[in-house]
């Protein structure tokens, strides 16, 4: 225990220390790594049901539009009509003071959080009665229908979306505030999910994931459970979406809030390459898929989805696992394992002591 | 109930249940007395496991009663049964596989009072860890209580999916087969053990078993069935000197 403290503790100092002077070092590549922090927390909590509890979701992509849309119509209508502002196209523009700026931001994105959470609770226990490929399969039309109903939506401007607020100093602040918010999130939703996973509220869904039903047989409350972890994911992606939605400056639903054939497979790809329901898979796999993907698209390009492609089949043939999951196969006592080193004598331990 | 009659823990009265075309119990009514260890026999297809089965939630019923402690739970699922304190073990052990054996036995206390927000309390409370270290203390697995469960032997497997099942503490304990595939030296220790759950932690245990010896060590009152339908219920003695059950399951010698 205390071994893998210190040991979170250096990766947290090393995270940190990489979040301050990535930028200051490459100040061209704020936007580049903003986004990187965004990777990580899309893997992190797609790996709350995808890796811990065994509920492979290709669907919590709705989470993060729904989120970026709440914080929209929450941020706009606190000093317009957000119709009007919508039917216009971005011809009305409204002149945020700071004041109104930074409070209708703080306001968005507590209620992106909010508004992903509360439609997890809602939808979670309909979609988590389903498992294995058809909860896959069912969550990845939710994204695709929620995208489209809010396509179709005219109070929210439908497909030709919503022009936000605009950050009321110069851009370059802008980017670095959105940098930090998202670092921040990122960093603060890993130890957030850290802790939840040393709670017994880890080991409960690590038990769904092993046996459903040996877990409902022991009176575990299962459904009650899957859902609020689905919900705890939703809510700091919700977050994502809402800062996310910000520093994109516009937002309309195919490209930007569901995307699911990107970031949607991006977070669960990510999450396998770096090793799911191990903490830091997620995370290593976010980083070196983000590397992998801005390198392949600046040198590579009209081969970066070729190249990603093989990652993934690379990842999903030969290791299933995960880096950090082959890693903790090949190095067990590393990553705090015990392994029988006894033999098969010790069964008759009981019967010694009889 | 009347003065000086056994209290019954579980009263099954005339339960019958069919997948499709087959009749797989045929109004069947047992008890199971409190604080007592109750036997299931009969032939492989018979309809023990579908009872065991009906009785946990697992299945609706087709018709009769099944009551635990006078509350009737025919129409309750598996984890509202198992929270008011009847656990059941299966014929396929089944643990979770990719935890340790102390995760394994930490995530089953009971949940029988548990609020939404006491799930978020710490896993090593002590309390919780001395309970399940004394527990595979209980069924010799002490020393591999750090070890991935699923890495542990076919009987080491079923001794930890009894240990899980004492740490939740049930009132009532349905076994299915506990001693299928556990070596006979073993099985000597597992008959001690279930007895002392029965007598030192007041566990009123109903087993399935196809190992004769067993079950007549073991239980005291003993059920057989036999093509769906209850054959006979009586003493160990009783059944084994009953024709019927002998000519259903036993088999002359």
């Amino acid at each position: 225990m205390k071994q893998s403290t210190a040991l979170d503790l250096r990766v947290y100092a090393g995270l940190i220390a990489f979040g301050i002077l990535g930028p200051i070092l490459f100040p061209d590549y704020v936007q580049t790594i903003a986004v990187m922090w965004l990777m990580v927390l899309m893997a992190v909590t797609w790996d709350i049901t995808g890796g811990q509890m065994g509920y492979n979701s290709l669907g919590n992509v709705c989470f993060f539009g729904i989120g970026m849309y709440a914080s929209a119509i929450v941020q706009i209508s606190q000093f317009t009509d957000v119709a009007a502002y919508t039917a216009a196209f971005g011809a009305i523009r409204v002149e945020f003071t700071d004041a109104q700026y930074f409070t209708g931001l703080f306001l968005g994105l507590i209620a992106g959080g909010i508004a992903a959470a509360v439609f997890a609770l809602l939808i979670g226990p309909a979609m988590l009665g389903l498992r294995g490929p058809y909860f896959a399969i069912g969550t990845l039309g939710l994204a695709v229908a929620v995208g489209e109903l809010v396509a179709g939506w005219g109070y929210v401007g439908g497909g030709g979306g919503i022009s936000m607020p605009v950050y009321p100093g110069d851009a370059g602040a802008g980017a670095w505030m959105f940098y930090v918010l998202l670092a921040v999130l990122a960093l603060g939703t890993h130890l957030v999910v850290r802790w939840l996973y040393s709670t017994q509220f880890g080991l409960a869904i690590n038990a769904i994931r092993d046996d459903e039903d040996k877990a409902d047989a022991m009176g575990i409350h299962a459904n009650r459970y899957k859902t609020m972890a689905w919900a705890f994911a939703a809510f700091f992606m919700g977050i994502g979406g809402a800062i996310f939605g910000n520093m994109s400056g516009f937002i309309e639903p195919l490209e930007v809030a569901f995307p699911t054939a990107t970031f949607g497979i991006f977070m669960v790809a990510m999450a396998l390459l770096g090793g799911k329901g191990t903490l830091w898979g997620p995370v290593l796999g976010a980083i070196l898929f983000h590397i992998v993907k801005e390198v392949t698209w600046t040198y590579l390009l009209g081969w970066q989805w070729v190249a990603l492609g093989a990652i993934i089949i690379i990842n999903i043939v030969y290791f299933q696992q995960g880096i950090l999951g082959w890693a903790q196969d090949r190095w067990p006592a590393a990553f705090g394992l015990t392994v029988d080193r006894g033999g098969a004598a010790r069964p008759a331990a009981g019967e010694a002591a009889e | 109930m009347s003065a000086g009659a056994v209290n019954n823990v579980i009263e099954v009265r005339g339960v019958s249940k069919a997948f499709g075309g087959v009749q797989a119990n045929t109004d069947i009514s047992i008890d199971v007395p409190d604080g007592k260890i109750t036997g299931l026999i009969g032939p492989n297809g018979s309809g023990k496991t579908t009872l065991f089965n009906s009785i946990v939630g697992y299945h609706p019923i087709d018709g009769g009663s099944i009551k635990f402690r006078g509350r009737e739970i025919s129409s309750l699922r598996v984890p509202d049964i198992a929270r008011l304190g009847m656990l059941r073990t299966f014929q396929q052990t089944r643990i979770y596989s990719k935890m340790n054996c102390m995760d394994n036995m930490q995530i089953s206390v009971s949940h029988r009072d548990s609020s939404t927000f006491s799930i978020f309390a710490s896993r090593d409370t002590g309390e919780i860890v001395e309970e399940a270290e004394r527990l595979l203390e209980f069924v010799g697995l002490y020393e591999k209580r750090f070890l991935i469960s699923g890495d542990l032997s076919f009987g080491q497997q079923k001794l930890l999916e009894f240990a899980m099942a004492l740490m939740n503490r049930p009132k009532v304990l349905l076994l299915d087969e506990p001693t299928a595939g556990i070596n006979p030296t073993l099985i000597n220790g597992l008959i001690d053990r279930l007895k002392r759950a029965n007598e030192e932690l007041g566990v009123t245990l109903l087993v399935i078993e196809h190992n004769m010896r067993v079950i007549m060590n073991l239980a005291e009152q003993i059920s057989c069935l036999a093509h769906g339908e209850l054959l006979a219920t009586g003493s160990p003695d009783d059944l084994q000197n009953d024709p019927r059950v002998i000519d259903a399951y036993l088999g002359a010698h």
